[in-house]
């Protein structure tokens, strides 16, 4: 069967290059190592049969995934034709001239950023932010969100025990002050004969993960990055009354209701106490979620999803994801714009969204059998719709640093 | 010497010893034991609370860690039943494989590179260390420190200029690169160890085959090499050691083709997190070689290091 | 080595090369011989080192290579000497240095003179523990983070099971009080070994003889230890010691893989630092000049050891 196959790609790739007439490029993506980029491999195979290119991956671990890039980047490397970067660097990217700007390709070819998801476009593409200046196809939409021990929340006994505390029942929290109280109901409890703990939270202070974790509980708190109405202006937006709430609250989370040890954790860490049943609630991106379904442990039925709850100033979730961009030092661009084409078809987005893939196509979302196609699609679109990214502007780092006269 | 030395421990002083010794072994060995049953454990085995010391092996780290995997559909899994005992440890879990993992190319990389460094850190090392013996050589002792600073630099300080550097000239992500950097690392460590070795080679070996009609090369060629093999064997072992194992340089400056084995192991992601099986599985792979190397020229290591010089 | 195998070793020389190296003169052979190690480390070592100092200087950012640099004169020295973070760092280090040299040197050397009573069986176990020594530090740190985990990890199962503590009463790396030592038992546990090894080699190298005199002499056990055994093991000792100390004033891998530094600051080691202000930060300049201080550092502390060490040897 596989020489059949083999076979048969192979006639495919000779009648796609017959066909075009183009030559074969070598083309190199670059994302970090992870679950999706594994299956963008397998999706990416299609491409190669289309299209005659060959594709290689240089996946880079995220905590070394912004260093390895930059660096690469900011010396003008051709390691990668095709970026998938972090939203954060957009600004830097354009600014830079590390990305080349995608408007014409888009209009050439059809592809309207109007066909996907708002929040994925002005946080993954857009430079400056709000302006119709495109340097990214959004390629892979990420939210932080929640996923519980449905099974334990479902226990009679505990249940009841909840009602009689807490005066409701016990489910899905609807605020961030709820959330605090099912964590604490939850910590220290025997369950089957091991402790349990609340909540697993990001602490991880060497790469982002703090940041990631503690801004869900901010931007409800009412924390802004400014003046709206004047951009630069920070004092009583970045440190306001509500903003100091929300930072003492995430401490309060940490301090009652987290498991021992759990002082360095980002998103590895809160799956592994999440699936070996330390925790009754985890904080973590989206992308984990397929993985949570098909856990031998923890799967199917036993677990729940639920976005990012409200606080009292606001309910939003922070964005994660990125986009899609072609790197200006690259030799192959007409290949790699090929690239972002084939990817861009509605198709293609959807076996994306088959394979783990969280795609950004409006078609492929808001398909009626989405939200009921994995028990956690609509956990995936709620939390869409409140996200809220941080800053990406490049002109932040020169501004802190030559504030502190370090540069 | 004879067998009853007066200097000889007493039988109980040495089994006393014997039982302190192997008591630190066993410490010592555990956490090393805890990684290579890892990576024979499953996932969930694996991070199991409380930890599990008796388990049901697989080979779902092996298999993780030599290839990719991606989900897939249960339809498409139904159509596409697996044919070997590897597809099928992949299968039930709802994946199939996506293709080989680069574990294999980084670990090549670690043998051109590790084994690379330390063949010419020794050939230059000896070369060096036999001069700064023989030789009046100018500043001698302000060189050798010369050679000894060179370690001092952390990596992530010249991490910058070398990466511009090797761009420069082309080495940037290259093999060669590599083994270049590695052997100026391990060359401070091998000079200073082979020079004490060669330095307790008595020179009137050489004096007697320079009289022989000898040129001083070919007394250092046939009379002094093989003298030096073991301290040439110890330096091999901690320089390999070295270069084996290097992270720092490895992952700022390195990528797709060059490479190594030691910033991969850590973040192999299974899925959603660390893939501790395979992480160990790795681990276990990438300790074999050098164990072994070091297994091989075990009977050297001591004796190799005797820093002769330290004694006049 | 008798005449007549010399005679023989001779004749296999081929004679166009042994006559076209007997023309060179020793001087002519040491330069030959000591040129591509000092050229080597000249263009590997040196020459970034010199880059770096130029940076030092400058406020160069690697991230905008096309940014216009300008020269700062010591701004950047005055800044890092000035900025109490740096001594918070210095401390970490210096207690991660000190406390990691006293350990491997007292657990090394006991364990060297306990193996070198040579009972049955020594071998075995000195490659035993010899293994832990050729593992990735990068590797070990990253699964020590799972051993160190109260839940799962197997040290706190192990702690907890020798001293009857609930294993999730304390967390290793997560405590800013126990960071610090977790960091020194895991490089302990890794480079005991190397100390070991060289002062067994110092152990061995010591004449039978000169304990068969001091016997003679019926100086008892424990001053034949002292006025023997350890001024003779002293010199190699103190060079073990000296490779562990620069290694570890250096230490990234292991100590960022196990902590990242955290928690808080308690273990950002100088390495670590200078990793953030260079590749996060992206402030080169100012990342240059802390690697120049930090190399002076050690450059002065070891020239003093060095020159201990010489006196040492030379006694």
């Amino acid at each position: 069967m596989k020489t059949r196959l083999l076979a048969a790609t192979a006639l495919t790739t000779l009648a796609a290059m017959a066909a075009t007439g183009a030559r074969a490029d070598e083309l190199t993506l670059c994302w970090a190592a992870w679950d999706p980029a594994n299956a963008l491999i397998e999706l990416s195979k299609d491409f190669e049969a289309k299209t005659g290119h060959t594709m290689s991956f240089e996946f880079v671990p995220w905590p070394n995934f912004a260093d390895r890039m930059l660096n690469e980047l900011n010396s003008g490397g051709q390691l990668c034709d095709l970026m998938i970067g972090d939203s954060q660097w957009i600004g830097l990217g354009a600014e830079a001239g590390h990305y080349i700007k995608l408007n014409d390709f888009f209009e050439a070819n059809g592809i309207s950023m109007d066909d996907f998801i708002p929040a994925t476009v002005t946080g993954y593409s857009e430079w400056p932010k709000g302006t119709p200046n495109y340097w990214a196809l959004p390629a892979f939409g990420d939210v932080v969100g929640w996923t519980y021990r449905k099974d334990w929340f479902e226990r009679p006994e505990l249940q009841a025990e909840f009602k009689e505390k807490y005066g409701r029942d016990l489910g899905v929290p609807a605020t961030l002050a709820e959330l605090k109280d099912i964590a604490e109901f939850f910590q220290g409890r025997e369950i089957d004969g091991t402790t349990v703990y609340g909540a697993a939270i990001y602490t991880e202070r060497g790469s982002e993960g703090i940041t990631m974790g503690v801004t869900n509980v901010l931007y409800n708190y009412g924390f802004q990055y400014g003046n709206p109405e004047n951009p630069y202006e920070l004092e009583g937006f970045v440190n306001s009354p509500g903003a100091v709430e929300g930072l003492e609250f995430y401490k309060s989370l940490y301090d009652c209701c987290v498991p021992p040890g759990s002082s360095n954790w980002y998103m590895s860490e809160n799956i592994d106490a999440y699936k070996s049943g330390q925790v009754a609630m985890q904080m973590n991106f989206a992308f984990i979620w397929p993985g949570v379904h098909a856990d031998p442990n923890v799967g199917g039925d036993k677990s729940g999803y639920f976005p990012n709850p409200a606080g009292p100033a606001g309910h939003f979730a922070q964005l994660g994801g990125q986009g899609i961009s072609v790197v200006s030092y690259s030799d192959s661009q007409d290949a790699a714009l090929e690239y972002i084409k084939w990817f861009a078809q509605p198709e293609i987005q959807a076996r994306w969204w088959e394979l783990g893939g969280y795609s950004a196509l409006r078609a492929v979302v808001e398909d009626p059998g989405f939200a009921s196609s994995q028990p956690y699609a609509q956990t995936f679109l709620d939390s869409m719709a409140i996200v809220k990214d941080f800053w990406a502007e490049p002109s932040y780092w020169t501004e802190v640093f030559e504030d502190e006269g370090k540069l | 010497m004879s067998a009853h030395s007066i200097t000889e421990p007493s039988n109980g002083q040495k089994w006393l010893a014997g039982v302190l010794v192997a008591a630190y072994a066993i410490i010592t060995i555990l956490p090393l034991l805890w990684i290579i049953a890892t990576g024979f454990k499953s996932s969930p085995d694996a991070i199991a609370y409380p930890p599990k010391v008796l388990f049901q092996p697989t080979l779902e780290g092996y298999v993780n860690l030599f290839t990719t995997q991606t989900r897939q559909s249960a339809e498409f899994l139904a159509e596409n039943p697996p044919t070997t005992w590897y597809e099928e440890i992949v299968h039930d879990k709802g994946m199939v494989i996506a293709g080989p993992s680069r574990f294999g190319e980084r670990f090549m990389n670690s043998v051109i590179i590790g084994f690379g460094a330390t063949f010419l850190s020794v050939v230059l090392g000896t070369l060096a260390a036999y001069a700064f013996s023989r030789y009046r050589v100018p500043l001698k002792d302000d060189l050798l420190f010369f050679i000894l600073s060179t370690r001092m630099m952390p990596p992530i300080a010249v991490a910058i200029p070398i990466f511009l550097m090797f761009r420069n000239i082309g080495l940037s992500d290259t093999h060669a690169g590599m083994i270049l950097l590695y052997t100026a690392v391990n060359l401070s460590l091998a000079v200073w160890l082979l020079k004490g070795f060669i330095d307790e080679i008595p020179r009137e070996y050489e004096e007697a085959a320079l009289i022989d009609g000898y040129t001083r090369f070919q007394a250092f060629v046939k009379v002094v090499l093989p003298q030096a093999t073991t301290g040439i064997a110890a330096t091999a072992i901690f320089c390999l050691i070295f270069s084996w194992n290097e992270y720092a340089f490895a992952v700022l400056l390195t990528s797709g083709t060059a490479q190594t084995a030691p910033p991969f192991i850590p973040t192999i992601i299974g899925v959603g997190g660390q893939d501790w099986p395979a992480v160990a599985a790795g681990a276990t792979i990438f300790l074999v070689p050098v164990m072994v190397f070091t297994i091989l020229l075990r009977k050297h290591l001591l004796r190799g290091i005797t820093f002769g010089a330290v004694r006049k | 080595m008798s005449q007549l195998s010399m005679d023989s070793v001779a004749r296999a020389t081929p004679p166009r090369l042994s006559r076209r190296i007997r023309g060179l003169s020793d001087r002519t052979i040491a330069w030959l011989f000591i040129a591509p190690t000092i050229f080597l480390l000249l263009a590997v070592n040196i020459f970034p080192l010199i880059w770096t100092i130029r940076l030092s200087f400058t406020n160069f950012a690697a991230n905008r290579p096309n940014a216009e640099v300008q020269w700062v004169g010591l701004r950047n020295y005055q800044r890092i000497l000035t900025d109490p973070d740096t001594w918070a760092t210095m401390q970490a280090t210096a207690h991660f240095l000190i406390w990691t040299i006293l350990l491997q040197v007292l657990i090394g050397f006991t364990l060297a003179w306990l193996i070198n009573r040579k009972f049955r069986g020594n071998d075995l176990w000195t490659t035993i523990i010899v293994l832990p020594m050729m593992l990735s530090p990068a590797v070990v740190g990253n699964f020590w983070t799972l051993l160190y985990q109260p839940q799962i990890g197997l040290f706190n199962s192990i702690v907890a099971f020798l001293t009857g503590a609930d294993p999730t009463s304390f967390s290793m790396i997560g405590d800013v009080d126990l960071a610090p030592w977790a960091i020194i038992i895991v490089d302990t546990w890794m480079w005991t070994p190397f100390v070991m090894l060289i002062c067994l080699a110092g152990l061995r190298s010591i004449p039978e003889s000169i304990y068969e005199a001091a016997e003679c002499d019926r100086a008892s056990k424990w001053r034949q230890f002292w006025t023997i055994t350890v001024p003779m093991v002293l010199p190699f000792l103190m060079l073990a010691v000296l490779f562990r100390g620069i290694e570890n004033f250096k230490m990234f891998d292991l100590v960022v893989q196990l902590t990242g530094g955290g928690p808080g600051n308690t273990t950002t080691l100088t390495s670590i630092e200078l990793k953030r202000e260079a590749f996060e930060k992206w402030r080169t300049g100012y990342s240059s000049a802390y690697a120049v201080i930090l190399f002076v550092t050690v450059f002065g502390l070891a020239s003093i050891y060095v020159k201990a060490l010489n006196r040492v040897k030379d006694r």
